[in-house]
């Protein structure tokens, strides 16, 4: 079967981050493209299930993201993923959660898929929208925040997270699923992988090959972005220092009872 | 010029560093503790492919460059020196010696399984009598009944004991030159050999989760065509191992001191003395910016002596400078990052106090400074 990843391409989670005043958007120069790291483990869960299957299944990478972040693309291809479609276009720029869901649909449709396996959020943007939405536009059964999957006869069975434990659901498919963090970690990239991904297709698309939505850019953005404004400072931290735990833990009992947290 | 690394390169840097943050780093203080050899780390490494990164796939090996293999070795290093040791030493000294001089057979039957890191090789240079003096070799085989002989001594062997360890080329002398003197040929010798027993692992002041032993040959028998590559050309062999070696124990060097440079400015900024973060101090700040740069300086180099190796020119006077100085860098680094710890520096559980003790061999090890200097006095003909 054919499995497809969205990944979404996002600045270096480990790099402090800045927003343009101007644009509202933020400032990606100077700042490396990372693979979101909840995609990874999308990818994760996507290539355990195909070597699972060793039945010819493959998986197809597909991001949507501006030109010059393609190349980060190449480490989904390391860490095993067959190929990648890589959907950027200039008209693009200040899409929305939900044209994000409808374009990435209409991109999903050309390429072909029995399973979409989406990460349950993405490191900058963080709506969580994009995956529910997705189902809808594809018109397929939905299943978010999977922490664990398996195909049985054309059908896929996974365990929900909920917050007080799982459920245990199933949809024929084709499925669009996301995942949690408990699927497993990602893999590391392999040097045969890394060596290997040099010669594996990143195909381009524009979307003047998907009919050009009109939820596309800006332009078809049905939300505004208003304002940003940067978190709080937080205040100096108290630092304690203890010689043993138990006069450690007095330390700390005594400073919340101060504050009458206790 | 082009200071930029490849997208290849990049990505492998990037797996060194993952791996080394993610799976060395919770293990690297026990290990040394314990003196526990990393046989988890290892396997994982094999996994991944850096046990035979440089050499072409056909033989095993992952086909990656000069480059990528010294950065590979810096991130590990930076992490962990036993850990970075261990598989330097592995590609360098145990599998480099089968790729450079090996016949077809002998890279079939030992670079593939090595490269694949199936299992560790050491190479046996040192002896208890001949150290920087490493033609000056007591061991001697002589041919009886189509067998090789073995008797005498290696000492301070890396990879040569652990319970993946198949064996260890060793430099012998095989009979006399014409001129008179000591014929040199490397010999493979098998970890099932009988006459050939491994000491208990060296106490070691660094690299104490790295395996290193002392080697007894008393009548070693090994087949006749044990004689790696050419009979006779041990000398000149072992010279262009360690020509290629010293790029990986600079790269060793370098990466220890980004170590150690990594923990000494995050904690000069967490540390408060005055009421203020040390690294307000302009005493503290001059330290940080001299390491920097003497790091720089000292990757430039190596990164140097590994373009020039990969684009097959002569690459033997950049590396033995940058082993040189990449040495001395390390203890200059090392030595202020404890500074910059104060106190803390000095108790175990600061990875500082750690790098302090694996410094020092990155000046002894595969050519000592004096030797290096030595080597490079003679290349410019002084
Ligand atoms: C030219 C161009 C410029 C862009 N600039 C920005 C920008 O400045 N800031 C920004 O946040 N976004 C940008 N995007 C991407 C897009 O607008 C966001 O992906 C969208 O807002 C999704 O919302 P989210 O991040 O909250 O996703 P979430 O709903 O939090 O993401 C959940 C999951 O959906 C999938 N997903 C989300 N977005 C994508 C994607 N783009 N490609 C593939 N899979 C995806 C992933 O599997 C992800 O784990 C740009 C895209 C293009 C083509
Ligand atoms: C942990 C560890 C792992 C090792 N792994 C290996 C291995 O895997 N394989 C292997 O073969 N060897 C290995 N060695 C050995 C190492 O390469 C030698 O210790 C090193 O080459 C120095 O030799 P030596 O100890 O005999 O010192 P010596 O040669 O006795 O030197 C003593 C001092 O004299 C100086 N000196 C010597 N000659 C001169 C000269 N001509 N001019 C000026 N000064 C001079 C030296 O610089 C040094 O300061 C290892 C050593 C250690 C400690």
């Amino acid at each position: 079967m054919k499995i497809v990843v969205t990944v979404k391409l996002v600045p270096d989670t480990n790099a402090e981050k800045r927003i343009d005043p101007g644009t509202q958007r933020l400032i990606r120069t100077g700042v490396e493209t990372v693979l979101n790291p909840y995609d990874e483990y999308a990818l994760e869960a996507a290539l355990a299930l195909k070597e699972k299957l060793a039945d010819g299944s493959t998986v197809t990478v597909l991001a949507m993201a501006p030109e010059a972040t393609k190349e980060t693309l190449r480490k989904a291809l390391a860490m095993g993923a067959d190929d990648a479609v890589f959907l950027t276009d200039a008209a693009l720029a200040g899409t929305d959660t939900l044209g994000t869901a409808d374009v990435l649909a209409h991109a999903l449709k050309n390429i072909g898929f029995d399973l979409v396996i989406c990460g349950g959020l993405s490191d900058d943007g963080s709506t969580g929208g994009v995956p529910g939405a997705l189902a809808e536009f594809l018109a397929v059964p939905g299943i978010t925040n999977a922490r664990s999957l398996e195909i049985i006869d054309g059908r896929v069975h996974a365990q929900r997270e909920t917050d007080n434990g799982y459920q245990v659901v199933s949809a024929a498919l084709p499925v669009m699923l996301s995942v949690t963090m408990a699927v497993g970690e990602p893999r590391y990239a392999s040097l045969k992988g890394i060596m290997g991904a040099k010669k594996k297709p990143i195909a381009p698309m524009a979307l003047a090959n998907i009919g050009a939505p009109g939820s596309a850019g800006a332009a078809g953005a049905k939300i505004s972005l208003l304002s940003t404004a940067p978190p709080p400072v937080r205040g100096k931290a108290k630092v304690v220092e203890a010689t043993d735990g138990l006069s450690g833990a007095q330390a700390v009992l005594d400073f919340l009872k101060e504050r009458k947290l206790v | 010029m082009n200071f930029d690394l490849t997208d290849e390169q990049k990505a492998i840097q990037s797996l060194a560093r993952d791996f080394a943050r993610g799976e060395v780093a919770p293990r690297a203080e026990e290990m040394d503790r314990e003196e526990a050899f990393p046989y988890e780390l290892v396997r994982k490494m094999a996994d991944l492919g850096f046990m035979g990164l440089p050499f072409p796939e056909k033989y095993g090996g992952s086909g990656a460059d000069t480059i990528s293999y010294a950065l590979a070795v810096m991130e590990i290093a930076r992490i962990d020196a036993s850990t970075a040791i261990t598989m330097a030493a592995h590609v360098s000294l145990g599998a480099s010696p089968f790729y450079l001089f090996g016949t077809e057979e002998q890279k079939q039957k030992y670079l593939v399984p090595l490269a694949q890191g199936k299992m560790l090789w050491g190479f046996g240079l040192t002896e208890p009598g001949a150290g920087s003096d490493a033609g000056n070799v007591a061991t001697k085989a002589h041919l009886r009944d189509g067998k090789w002989i073995v008797n005498g001594t290696k000492a301070f062997i890396t990879n040569s004991g652990t319970d993946m360890s198949g064996g260890t080329t060793i430099t012998a002398a095989t009979g006399t030159r014409p001129d008179g003197r000591k014929e040199i040929s490397n010999l493979i010798i098998p970890q099932a050999t009988p006459g050939f027993t491994r000491s208990k692992k060296y106490k070691k002041m660094g690299w104490r989760a790295s395996d290193t032993r002392e080697l007894a040959f008393v009548d070693a028998e090994v087949p006749e065509d044990s004689i790696l590559g050419e009979r006779g050309q041990g000398l000149k062999q072992f010279l262009k191992i360690l020509d290629g070696g010293r790029i990986s124990v600079a790269a060793l060097s370098v990466g220890l001191a980004m170590g150690a440079y990594d923990e000494a400015l995050k904690y000069a900024k967490e540390r408060h003395a005055f009421g203020q973060p040390i690294s307000s101090f302009q005493a503290i700040q001059f330290k940080i910016v001299d390491m920097l740069c003497e790091i720089e300086l000292a990757k430039n180099m190596i990164l140097k002596a590994a373009w020039e190796k990969d684009q097959g020119r002569d690459f033997n006077q950049t590396a033995s400078m940058a082993k040189l100085y990449a040495g001395e860098v390390s203890r200059r680094v090392v030595n202020e990052a404890v500074q910059i710890h104060g106190g803390y520096g000095f108790m175990d559980e600061y990875p500082v106090s750690r790098m302090y003790r694996d410094q020092k061999i990155n000046e002894i090890g595969e050519g000592t400074n004096e030797v290096q200097r030595v080597v490079l006095a003679r290349m410019l003909g002084l």
